[in-house]
């Protein structure tokens, strides 16, 4: 294949991985930004959602594009709920105190590991995508009679794939109306920029924390729900996500959703085409060195502000 | 209206009120004094039940608000104007009248009579309403603190040192807020650090130093003896 072509196949990978990875990294930043809080356990929700999914599929029948609707709308629940479940028995006990949260959530991740381990098992297992046609691409080729379109061999892509990157567009533009048009949104936000106010003007804010805590754990399970008919569910599946969505946030601004989407764009593009052009391994360390320039130049993160 | 009955509160482990005790009165502008760390906003987020008093109670009419879920004080008609403001700062005006509106758990019809009577008080607001708050200018910002604890229709007003940093003209507009409030009833707790404002509008006045009691007021002996409440003041 030529270059063009081929990048263009590394830039389609590269906008799956940024897709999910911008909906996952949305969770995490809106906890944050909300609770001040880092969720170690982010990437066990992720996990969740790919493993219910399996579930799911296995349990459901009726064929990959019911069980993928009926995981769709099962998974973010359930994980939504156990979260908020454990924010109210657990982070509401240690106050939500930021470094105590850390190491709370740590032992969360290997609580929802472990019981994973023991009833779901130590293998992947593949989730079927509700559709998968192939879709070959057309490629402009600049001959003697001017532009013509052909469709190189190898240029192609799913409709899955497809569908998850605009799933997540909307996902997350569902999530940028719902925070700035929305009741609950807007109680959401007052909560953030002060939760002493809030509380003062009759905003429960405990359980304003634990819905924000569920809504972020929810959307991680989503992001699993997508990735796991490209991706097996497996039970140790959280581990990189959670590096990549810390990775994402980090650069992006701890607490800016606007900053998490364009640094989710910017790592999952660049992971994707450095990952097809050379290794995997080599996109992971210039994501890795990304942040720590980020963390030395700018530790606010591309769209962070400094005060916070 | 409101009592505080021997409250003793603080922060973790610094106690900052001690066994201090006052009281507001409907249709009465109650001023609470005292010098820069005496206690004065603690005391203010002590009723609103941002901060528990570990002895002591806190009556709102007969009903005991200390024991209150914090999030549930606002609503038995409490407003709060907090010293700095307290805005959601990257808010809209809208959006924090909204928050105030939410407190007092109206219907629809009654929530649009609240927030146009409101904005009727506060035109430069009704200007402004899609405006971020950080944006206000710093009376602006005032204004629209006072108004958000205004959408709760308040009995009770507490205010901590609204006029802090204001030109006159603003100071003169806050103070006509405050009286009119006072004629409709409510009950105001107005800290204030300006001797002649208070001589000029209080009908009570709390003294307190290191979180105590020091000395109490009435209209009469402030007419009497201002220079006795001068000397506590150390002005
Ligand atoms: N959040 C806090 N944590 C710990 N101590 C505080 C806090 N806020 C106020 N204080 C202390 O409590 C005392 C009273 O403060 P405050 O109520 O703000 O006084 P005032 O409003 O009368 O100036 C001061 O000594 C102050 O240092
Ligand atoms: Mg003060």
């Amino acid at each position: 294949m030529e270059f063009g072509p081929y990048l263009m196949l590394a830039m389609l990978e590269g906008a799956v991985l940024a897709a999910v990875l911008a909906l996952m990294a949305s969770g995490l930043s809106l906890t944050f930004g909300v609770m001040r809080v880092v969720n170690v356990a982010h990437g066990e929700f992720y996990m969740l959602g790919a493993v219910i999914a399996w579930f799911v599929a296995h349990l459901v029948g009726g064929g990959a594009a019911l069980s993928f609707v009926a995981a769709a709308i099962i998974a973010p629940l359930a994980v939504g709920v156990l979260a908020a479940a454990a924010d109210i028995t657990i982070l509401k006990r240690i106050d939500y105190d930021p470094e105590r949260t850390i190491v709370a959530t740590i032992g969360l991740l290997y609580v929802i590991q472990q019981v994973t381990l023991m009833t779901y098992g130590p293998d992947a297992r593949p989730v079927e995508p509700p559709f998968n046609s192939r879709i070959a691409l057309p490629w402009i080729e600049w001959g003697e009679g001017g532009p013509s379109l052909y469709f190189p061999w190898g240029l192609s892509t799913t409709s899955y794939k497809l569908f998850v990157i605009g799933a997540a567009a909307v996902l997350i533009l569902a999530i940028r109306l719902f925070m700035t048009r929305s009741r609950a949104g807007l109680i959401m936000r007052a909560t953030q920029l002060d939760s002493d106010m809030a509380t003062a003007f009759g905003i429960p804010v405990e359980r304003v924390y634990a819905a924000v805590f569920g809504l972020g754990a929810a959307l991680a399970a989503l992001a699993g729900v997508l990735i796991v008919p490209i991706q097996q569910a497996h039970y140790l599946m959280g581990g990189d996500a959670l590096l990549l969505s810390f990775i994402v946030v980090i650069i992006g601004g701890l607490g800016s959703m606007a900053g998490t989407i364009v640094a989710a764009v910017l790592i999952g593009m660049s992971d994707g085409i450095i990952s097809v052009f050379f290794s995997p391994t080599l996109a992971k360390i210039i994501a890795t060195l990304l942040v720590a320039l980020v963390l030395v130049f700018r530790p606010q993160g591309l769209f962070g502000t400094r005060d916070r | 209206m409101l009592r505080l009955e021997g409250i003793s509160a603080g922060y973790g482990p610094a106690i900052v009120l001690r066994d201090l005790s006052l009281s507001a009165a409907p249709g009465r502008i109650t001023c609470l004094m005292g010098r820069n760390g005496a206690g004065k906003t603690t005391t203010l987020k002590a009723i609103m039940g941002l901060v528990r008093p570990s002895a002591g109670r806190i009556m709102l009419g007969d009903q005991v608000i200390s024991d209150l879920p914090a999030h549930r004080v606002a609503g038995q008609g409490i407003g709060y104007v907090p010293q700095g403001r307290g805005l959601f700062s990257e808010l809209s005006v809208a959006q924090n009248l909204r928050i105030g509106l939410m407190a007092r758990r109206g219907d629809a019809a009654e929530t649009a009579a609240i927030r146009a009577e409101v904005l009727t008080r506060f035109p430069r607001l009704a200007e402004r309403l899609d405006q971020r708050a950080d944006t206000l200018s710093g009376g602006e910002q005032q204004m629209l603190s006072m108004a958000r604890a205004l959408c709760l229709r308040p009995r009770l007003l507490l205010l901590d040192e609204p006029t802090e940093g204001l030109q006159p003209s603003m100071i003169e507009a806050i103070r006509q807020v405050i009286m009119s409030l006072r004629d409709a009833g409510a009950a105001v707790l107005l800290v204030e650090q300006r001797i002649d404002a208070v001589l000029a509008i209080a009908d009570h006045v709390h003294v307190i130093e290191n979180g105590r009691n020091l000395e109490d007021f009435d209209a009469a002996a402030l007419t009497r003896a201002p220079e006795r409440l001068r000397a506590h003041l150390g002005v």
